[in-house]
């Protein structure tokens, strides 16, 4: 039964990592760009919540509210001048300048806030309370949450993408950027929707987990980087689907690592990721990649 | 296209390539003097100097190994503190056996190659964004492999054994002297390597890669070959930190810290060259001794300065100095000297800029 | 086929779209070098040349995507040299690109939804294109990775053709098509200028050209060998234009475009093709092949 509570934990879990890594996925599946500080940027939206929470007196689970737009917009901005700039220079350049963007976070985080970490009590009891499923299963009600969240989150993605006008644009930006400027649109300006997508669910990410667990400075990397790409990869690329199934399947493994040896959690899950960067790179839903 | 001018060529001269012979004898004299004052430094500075500049020493062979890996090969591995800590662990292990750490120094180093193989194989199929990330969580995985062994530390470390035996002062030498060998080694080793075939095979496919495998550039060999030297030269870096720290700690050792730095002090410093490294690593020991009592505001300031020089001065620091005074001190490119033109000389950039 | 002509004579109106003196450099090739040429409003103006002469590269700086050394582009006199190539669709200018270029991973339908985006206002509607290909309708949802190349080429033409634009780039309609299927796409043309565009096309089959073509220039490496009217040249003209060999300069329509004498010395390394066929029955007026000496074009 201990396995079966496992398994539910990794499920849920799995949520939690969708919703870190379909921002990853759709950066680089649209623009070829792998954002190094795209964890950072969780932990940062976490910090802010915690000070409009502060500031505004916003019940915890509303703050995402005004959280997730500024992190969006911040995404936008940060696209058009930092990314775009180096984006045309080179493909190395994205990842040198993103890589130092994720160092100065961190180092100005911890700077500013020290090294403690810090989570965003949710203070509902009922939230942080748990039922059971028999006796061997706890199940908390803020991880369902999360998980539900999630899910609406992908759902929403995937229907924006292949059903609105910029969600169309963005699929033929990344088919070809070149054709769509024929076509009149500024692929710029559709490379910063994208990243503002991908900040905000983020950000939304980061507040999720900062009410489950908690967050500090180097979280970003440590954590949450790491994971969001481990469920791209054994999810593989292209599908926001497989984005959820690669967060479960690491979430899971996780959990049963645990289950083996309390400290291999998180190398269980790196295990699991390497296996499938060997066995089957382009992932569980990717197709065989064109060259 | 990269080697021939545009106008066609009108007369049966050929061609004649050269390699630059001319200010590579007065470097060689300069840097063999350079060493051997830097090697006399125990004997006339003290300890807390010759401290600073292991510091020094490791960030400089970690850097022109990130300048190696990314200025000429194109592979930008945010993982590379994955080496550190194996060269780290790889002494201490050693040291646990009985063998001196400084003896057991340059056989890490050397683990550390070997170990580089199996994880070139993981990675190298990978598209740049995928190989960075991909290497970082290999790093994370050796760690908390290593993490597993209470042999070793577990997740706390060990003291490094053996070195209880010398005086205050003549560790310190010795570290420092080891240091500078293995510094001296790396560097070497890096000329050496782009001056010959490696070099000319990279260029080449930074120029082209689809040309250059085709005139039968062998890129993956190529690649393969410098993450593994890479591999060898953080590992040395690594042991020669677990010697100047004397205990290893796996969060310490395997910090991406480590990667941070070594790849910031190349960047400024300008890839692709390598007296990029040196004069990077000089700008980061300036930020880090100042900013010293500011805790994390160095590595702030570098990271600024690391996506500005990115951004906006691709070549770096040296590339600023190399493009106004056109000077090399390490010349790795070749001279084409054009027929008829008399003894004008034309250069031609076939000596591994990146971009 | 007759050659389309069906708008204003030239020099009776204002130019629709006027390049003059465009240089453009790849690097440190030069790919093109001051080229000039006027389309006139309803026109059909044809470049061609062999591989390598610069072709694409003309079409696609004007289209926005390359910047040029030199020169000046002009849409209905107003000057478009650094306009953003997205924005030069919105004034009036789309490109058909070579190779098509379609969105993939999308479908029939919303490629052309993606060319309506920023539409201008005129006939042109996703309807009226399913209307010019017969076929297209009931493969709208389709993606366009599994058309096949005279289908994506449809496609692609209605893309362009849905923005409503004033000048319609065609690049290498003809690339990679089976010679039916080229023509029955360039049948197409007739319908298109019948709703007010202008077209600017580049073909390397030059026969196919000439047959719909109401002006043409021929490229050489990056230069103007030939300009004028398919009735008003020859054969050998053309021919010599085309592979840039010593042939008499022929009469040329257009102040701006420098004389033409006999092109750089001696053939060697012109780009892969082989000969274009060149149809003698497209072109007006040729002498008989046996009175010149020329070579027998076969059409």
């Amino acid at each position: 039964m201990a396995w079966v509570n496992a398994i539910i934990q990794g499920v849920l879990t799995g949520g939690l990592y969708a919703l870190f890594a379909c921002g990853l996925s759709l950066m680089f599946g649209v623009m070829k760009v792998v954002n190094l500080a795209h964890g950072d940027l969780a932990v940062v939206a976490g910090y802010i919540a915690v000070g409009v929470i502060a500031v505004t007196h916003i019940p915890v689970l509303w703050s995402f509210i005004i959280v997730v737009p500024i992190m969006a917009v911040a995404g936008y901005v940060l696209q058009r001048t930092l990314i775009q700039g180096a984006l045309d220079r080179s493909v190395l350049t994205t990842l040198m300048v993103t890589f130092g963007l994720s160092v100065v976070i961190e180092n100005a985080l911890l700077q500013f806030f020290t090294a403690n970490s810090r989570g965003l009590g949710v203070g509902n009891a009922f939230i942080t309370s748990s039922f059971s499923l028999g006796s061997q299963i706890q199940i908390a009600y803020l991880l369902v949450l999360i998980f539900a969240v999630a899910v609406v989150v992908l759902v929403g993605l995937q229907y924006f993408l292949s059903r609105s006008k910029y969600g169309r644009l963005i699929r033929a930006v990344a088919d070809d950027k070149e054709a769509a400027q024929l076509s009149g649109v500024d692929y710029r300006h559709v490379f910063g929707v994208a990243a503002a997508i991908a900040f905000g669910t983020v950000a939304l990410g980061g507040i999720a987990y900062g009410m489950y667990s908690q967050l500090a400075p180097t979280t970003g990397t440590d954590t949450i980087l790491l994971f969001a790409f481990a469920a791209v990869v054994i999810g593989g690329l292209g599908s926001l689907w497989g984005t959820l199934l690669g967060g479960v399947v690491l979430g899971v493994a996780q959990q049963i690592g645990a289950q083996i040896n309390i400290s291999d959690e998180v190398l269980a899950g790196f295990i699991v990721f390497l296996a499938v960067l060997v066995i089957r790179p382009e992932g569980l839903t990717g197709r065989r990649a064109r060259s | 296209m990269s080697l021939v001018t545009e106008a066609t060529v009108r007369s049966e001269e050929k061609f004649r390539v050269t390699r630059s012979r001319r200010n590579v004898a007065w470097t060689g004299a300069g840097a063999l003097i350079v060493v051997v004052v830097l090697a006399l430094f125990p004997y006339i500075v003290y300890s807390g100097t010759t401290t600073i500049m292991v510091q020094a020493f490791i960030v400089l062979t970690m850097a022109s190994m990130w300048n190696l890996l990314a200025g000429y090969a194109g592979l930008v591995s945010v993982g590379q503190q994955g080496f550190v800590g194996l060269g780290a662990y790889f002494v201490l292990i050693l040291a646990l056996h009985g063998a001196s750490p400084f003896a057991a120094l340059p056989v890490a180093a050397i683990g550390c190659g070997a170990a580089a193989f199996p994880l070139w194989w993981l990675v190298s199929r990978l598209r740049t964004g995928y190989f960075a990330i991909a290497t970082w969580v290999m790093a994370a995985t050796i760690m908390l492999i290593i993490e597993r062994f209470s042999s070793i530390g577990g997740g706390t470390g060990l003291p490094l054994p053996g070195l209880a035996g010398f005086s205050a002062t003549l560790l310190s030498a010795y570290t420092y002297w080891i240091g500078l060998a293995v510094t001296v080694v790396a560097l070497t080793a890096t000329y050496l390597l782009l001056r010959g075939r490696l070099g000319l095979v990279l260029t080449a496919v930074r120029d082209d890669e689809v040309a250059a495998r085709s005139s039968g550039a062998r890129v993956g060999l190529a690649r393969m070959l410098v993450f593994i030297v890479a591999g060898i030269g953080c590992g040395a870096a690594g042991g020669l930190l677990a010697i100047s720290q004397l205990q290893v700690q796996p969060s310490a050792v395997f910090s991406v810290q480590w990667t941070a730095e070594m790849a910031f002090a190349a960047i400024i410093g300008g890839l692709g060259t390598i007296e990029g490294p040196i004069v990077g690593t000089a700008v980061y020991m300036v930020l880090q001794q100042t900013l010293a009592s500011y805790n994390a505001w160095y590595l702030i300031i570098l990271g600024l300065v690391a996506m500005f020089v990115a951004l906006f001065a691709r070549r770096g620091l040296w590339g600023l100095v190399d493009e106004h005074l056109h000077v090399r001190l390490f010349p790795v490119g070749y001279w084409l000297h054009e027929p008829g033109a008399g003894r004008r000389r034309q250069r031609r950039r076939a000596d591994g800029q990146p971009g | 086929m007759t050659s389309a002509g069906n708008g204003t004579q030239a020099g009776a109106s204002k130019p629709l779209l006027e390049v003059r003196g465009l240089t453009v450099h790849h690097g440190q090739l030069r790919a093109l070098d001051r080229v000039s040429l006027r389309v006139f409003p309803g026109e059909v103006y044809a470049i061609i040349g062999a591989n390598g002469a610069g072709k694409s590269t003309l079409l696609r700086t004007i289209a926005g995507l390359h910047k040029p050394t030199e020169g000046v582009i002009l849409l209905d006199g107003q000057d478009l040299t650094r306009v953003r190539p997205e924005r030069r669709a919105t004034r009036g200018i789309a490109m058909v690109p070579e190779g098509r270029r379609l969105f993939e991973s999308l479908t029939v339908e919303e490629n052309l939804q993606v060319g309506m985006t920023y539409a201008r206002k005129g006939p042109w509607t996703i309807e009226r294109v399913y209307e010019l290909f017969g076929w297209m309708r009931e493969r709208r949802a389709q993606r366009t990775a599994q058309l096949s190349g005279g289908e994506q080429q449809s496609v692609a033409i209605g893309r362009a053709l849905v923005a409503n634009p004033r000048v319609l780039l065609l690049d290498e309609l003809s690339l990679g098509l089976a010679p039916v299927v080229v023509r029955r796409i360039y049948g197409m043309l007739p319908q298109i200028l019948a709703t007010g565009l202008t077209v600017l096309l580049v073909e390397q089959d030059v026969s196919q050209a000439l047959r719909v073509a109401s002006h043409l220039q021929c490229l050489l490496e990056g230069h103007t060998t030939l300009e004028g009217r398919p009735t008003d040249v020859t054969a050998e003209q053309v021919e010599a234009a085309y592979f840039g060999l010593g042939a008499p300069g022929p009469e040329v329509l257009g102040p701006e475009v420098p004389g033409l004498g006999p092109g750089p010395g001696g053939p060697g390394g012109y780009g892969g093709a082989g000969s274009p066929p060149v149809s003698r029955r497209g072109l007006g007026g040729i002498a008989p092949p046996e009175e010149t000496g020329a070579p027998l074009w076969l059409g």
